[in-house]
């Protein structure tokens, strides 16, 4: 059987190897996606952000068990930064979530953010295609909440429950800006510490200042005492629910299909710009005219585009 | 592309002596490879899966407790049930030479002594892994 | 203090020296460009009163036995009585430990230290899955009352002293001891030991923890409560760097981590409403010995003069004894080496010259195989010599504190004091020792010290003699011992029969109420004895424990 037909079958082995494919960018892999494409779209999609040491892994530990008590099946993409300057990563989601490492019903998969250009998104919206023609009811994106890529990767899902912690201080600010946006569902963890109150009141401030129709929930938890995990997992789904209603659902998707083809032309293009100025010396060599002055940055690019055309 | 190595870091058994498996974690990291760590007390049958969904080439196991010839095997033992043979199986920790002779012939690719410097841990995963 | 005219006088002969060094060094340049202690810590060319320029023999060493305890807790030391020659040991089954329990009481130990398997310590039964492959093999494992019974059998519990590394199911195997002197016709007041019962420790670097922090904690409370009145001559704690040493921190944070730990502690019991001058004097602590022996030295006395300090100062403690920090050395076992074992009896004799010069109640000493196996009786036997060698013919155990007033070893003492202050700072400022666990800060500082320790190794800057230098050929050595695999099966078989013995459903009662109680406010020991007189065993117990408290999860930070 081929890997697209095991992955059809349910084969977690095949499901794995795929999203390494994936990962690295296989052609053979891109292929099984075009071909297995209309199965996807299934799946309830939550991306799961916020700053380090906010629990996330914990949380998402919990969300899974108590929906896996309703009978849900379960994918995990679970995203850590790569050392910029080795190229290595640890990646240590998993410690939270060893219980789960066995249950047939649920699939965990740790990324590392590898440094591409693009190339995180790319990989991570294959691997939920993955897990989405495998065919679990709910899929989990955690990123943590601090670059740019990791956001806009939550901003994709179709719920983006963003964790927040008491104590953070200023870096709630920091913050700020990003999660008016993005987060649809806010949970407060570690609840019982000082603080809490403040950091709920300081979202609900926030929040006052949304000008949409919905405004998003704002749930205190405390993760590892499972403490408010039902009421967090009733909001995801009404999200869901909203989203339906209102055919924001189908909009959102529109929006997000309509973000993946440009970047991939865009990678597309790149690749190609590369390839024909015979991979990248041509680029190195003027960028090394535009450092030393020789050349200015807008023509150097120019000449680059004259040469594809 | 030159794709980086994944290896998975796990802790059999129930002892909690985790500095070799964290300092060896940090210096595969550090050797450019992505490190799967999944923390203390793993049974064989979560390491076998972690290492499946993440799809490592490498399990790289740290143990103190003295349990190595239960648990060590038993890893090699599910992997094959699994229909797995592409995984190359490491060991690490306080175990006797005079039981390295009888993890190898369980399946187990290599064992780390005390001592032993990661670097020569290092070479090992790269030089034996397949691809 | 000496006068500032003198050290202006010496501040000129000093810098006279250091020109003068300075010329020679142009031909003959030092072994390395700088040096660092074992700590990685630069050490100076030369140690002059310069460097203890503040130094005020009261305030800062003031006499053996007074405040602030620097100089030693007793005011004659080793004159009046030796340390305790305590020798870590337990494995198989408890009839196996109690033959190694009467060989080291004829050898000449003074007390006993009870080894426990994993299962034991993480609160599961030989029978559970997770034990499979474990049983017996890093100590003696206990299932219920009936094997605590064996393992002291003939051992008179009003006699010895006994210390127990047990933390989190601490006061279930407590209960067992006190269960086995009750038969023995020993009353509770009149027992003396330890139980090390320091679970933050277990978070940060020993991993056989069980349940989350605030339910560990009010189970440690409890014990501190129980033992004020019932079991007063109890070390209800052994608060421990040991392993956050081994773990690969260093000696300041060693220090550093350990006296947060026990500040959480101590802030714990005053919050559980107990008064301070009940339960501090009977805080223990257990610390490392590596092999840099004058760093280890300043880091006892740092110690104990800085937690002197944190519990008159920070806690109004009253008693002198609440003031002053006992504690249990072990040498280091992560600085032996697998390569060339017989080196490692060298270690452990600096180390344990190390651990008497800095004052310690009690020592276990390292057998020369513990980098390969478990050790065996002729190698135990050596370590013990090691310590009764430095105890009767080195001289060292004959007058107090003969390193003070060294300039090295004061300004050293100052420096770690200092270092280790920082770090409880810092703690406090996140929040105390529990809450610098739950993110991980302490871990990621430890880890630092152990990877750039490791690297130093790799890249040939540290020097492990016979490791990587002066390596030999070596045959693999012989000898050692191995734990029959049979033990797992044989423990099996006495939980069945004891299952089918006792009274169930007696268990079943008392069980329901240490549930009960686990829920509400009362302490637990009572409950957790009630059950363990019936031969409930370990993991009936702590499993209902588990099931109201949950299990702690351990934060990763690498």
């Amino acid at each position: 059987m081929d890997l697209g037909a095991r992955l059809l079958n349910g084969e977690k082995r095949a499901v794995a190897r795929l999203i390494t494919m994936i990962e690295n960018n296989e052609k053979e892999a891109v292929n099984i996606l075009k071909k297995y494409y209309n199965k996807t779209g299934k799946a309830h999609v939550i991306g799961i952000t916020g700053p380090p040491g906010a629990g996330k892994s914990t949380l998402t530990d919990k969300l899974i068990k108590q929906l896996r008590k309703e009978g849900k099946t379960i994918g995990v993409i679970a995203i850590d930064p790569t050392s910029p300057f080795t190229g290595g990563s640890i990646l240590g989601d998993r410690v939270r979530m060893n219980e789960l490492s066995t249950d047939p019903g649920v699939f965990i998969r740790s990324m590392g953010t590898r440094g591409q250009l693009g190339g995180l998104s790319k990989a991570t919206q294959g691997a939920v295609k993955i897990l989405d023609i495998y065919g679990v009811d709910y899929i989990f994106i955690e990123t943590v909440g601090v670059g740019q890529s990791e956001v806009d990767i939550a901003k994709n899902a179709d719920t983006t429950l963003m964790v927040m912690v008491p104590g953070l201080g200023d870096d709630i600010q920091a913050i700020k800006a990003g999660i008016m946006e993005i987060g649809d569902v806010f949970a407060i963890n570690k609840a019982d510490r000082d603080g809490a109150k403040r950091t709920a009141t300081e979202i609900e401030i926030m929040l006052d200042f949304n000008k949409t129709d919905r405004r998003p929930p704002v749930q205190k938890v405390i993760a590892i005492e499972n403490k408010g995990i039902d009421e967090l997992i009733v909001h995801i789904k009404e999200h869901m629910n909203y989203l339906k209603e209102t055919g924001q659902l189908h909009k959102k998707r529109i929006k997000n299909s309509k973000l993946e083809i440009v970047d991939l032309i865009q990678q597309k293009m790149m690749n190609m710009i590369l390839d024909r100025s015979s991979k990248e010396e041509i680029v190195d060599k003027l960028a090394k005219d535009v450092a030393l002055r020789k050349l200015d940055p807008y023509s150097a690019g120019e000449k680059i585009l004259e040469e594809i055309k | 592309m030159d794709r980086p190595i994944r290896v998975l870091v796990a802790k059999p058994g129930l002892d909690g002596h985790d500095r070799g498996a964290k300092v060896i974690a940090r210096a595969l990291r550090d050797a450019g490879m992505e490190v799967i760590y999944t923390g203390l007390r793993q049974t064989p049958e979560q390491i076998v899966s972690a290492a499946i969904q993440e799809d490592v080439e490498c399990i790289a196991m740290s143990i103190l407790s003295g349990a190595h010839n239960t648990l060590l095997p038993k890893v090699v033992e599910i992997l094959q049930k699994e229909g797995v043979d592409d995984i190359l199986v490491l060991g690490g920790g306080v175990i006797p030479d005079e039981d390295i002779p009888f993890l190898k012939e369980k399946g187990i690719k290599e064992i780390f002594t005390p001592g032993t410097p990661t670097s020569k841990t290092i070479e090992f995963i790269r030089n034996n892994i397949k691809r | 203090m000496v006068l500032k005219e003198k050290l202006d006088q010496i501040k000129e002969t000093y810098i006279a020296y250091e020109e003068k060094v300075g010329e020679s060094l142009k031909k003959r340049p030092e072994r390395k460009e700088t040096f660092e202690s074992g700590s990685g810590e630069i050490v100076n060319r030369l140690y002059t009163p310069l460097n203890i320029e503040n130094f005020d023999y009261e305030k800062d060493l003031g006499m053996p036995g007074s405040f602030p305890y620097t100089r030693g807790v007793q005011p004659n030391m080793y004159r009046g009585r030796l340390w305790t020659m305590r020798m870590y040991a337990g494995f198989a089954t408890a009839e196996e430990s109690n033959k190694r329990y009467k060989f080291l009481i004829e050898q000449g130990s003074m007390g006993l230290s009870v080894a426990f398997d994993l299962p034991t310590q993480i609160g599961y039964d030989s029978d559970h899955p997770l034990a499979e492959g474990e049983v017996g093999k890093v100590g003696v494992a206990i299932d219920s009352l009936a094997d605590m019974e064996i393992l002291f059998d003939g051992i008179p519990l009003d006699k010895v002293s006994t210390s127990m590394t047990i933390n989190a199911p601490a006061s279930v195997l407590l209960a067992m001891y006190i269960a086995v002197a009750e038969k023995q016709g020993v009353t509770p007041e009149k027992l003396r030991g330890t139980i090390q019962n320091d679970i933050l420790k277990e978070y940060i670097a020993r991993g056989t923890y069980i349940f989350p922090t605030e339910a560990s904690m009010r189970l440690i409370t409890n014990i501190f409560e129980y033992c004020s009145k019932e079991v007063p001559q109890w070390n209800t704690i052994s608060i421990s760097g040991y392993h956050i040493r081994e773990a690969g921190s260093t000696a300041a944070q060693e220090v550093g981590f350990t006296l947060a730990d026990g500040i959480a502690y101590v802030e714990a019991a005053i919050n559980a409403g107990l008064d301070v001058d009940t339960f501090a004097p009977r805080l223990s602590f257990f610390f490392n010995a590596h092999n840099d022996i004058l760093e280890e030295v300043s880091k006892f006395r740092a110690a104990r003069r800085l937690w002197a300090k944190i519990m008159k100062e920070r806690f109004n403690a009253k008693k002198p004894k609440s003031m002053q920090l006992k504690f249990h050395t072990q040498t280091g076992g992560s600085t032996l080496t697998a390569q060339q074992p017989e080196n490692n009896i060298v270690r452990v004799a600096i180390q344990t010259l190390a651990a008497v010069l800095g004052g310690t109640q009690s020592l276990h000493t390292n057998s020369k195989d513990e980098a390969l196996a478990l050790p065996t009786e002729e190698s135990v036997r050596t370590a013990l010599r090691t310590q009764q060698i430095v105890a009767y013919e080195s001289g060292a155990a004959d007058t107090v504190d003969p390193l003070a007033g060294s300039y090295f070893i004061e300004a050293k003492t100052k420096e770690i004091e200092e270092e280790a202050m920082e770090y409880i700072r810092k703690i406090d400022e996140i929040g105390g020792a529990p809450r610098a666990i739950d993110n991980g800060y302490i871990q990621q500082e430890i880890m630092d010290a152990a990877y750039n320790y490791q690297r130093d190794i790799e890249n040939g800057k540290r020097i492990i003699v016979g490791m990587n230098k002066f390596q030999t050929k070596e045959e693999p050595p012989k000898g050692l011992l191995r734990v029959d695999p049979i033990v797992g099966e044989l423990q099996k078989k006495k939980l069945k029969d004891l299952r089918a013995r006792r009274d169930n459903e007696l268990i079943k009662e008392r069980l329901e109420n240490l549930r009960k109680a686990c829920e509400g406010n009362d302490n637990l020991m009572p409950y957790i004895l009630d059950a363990v007189r019936v031969y409930a065993t370990l993991g009936e117990i702590c499993g209902v424990m588990r099931k109201v408290f949950g299990e702690y999860q351990q934060s990763i930070q690498l």
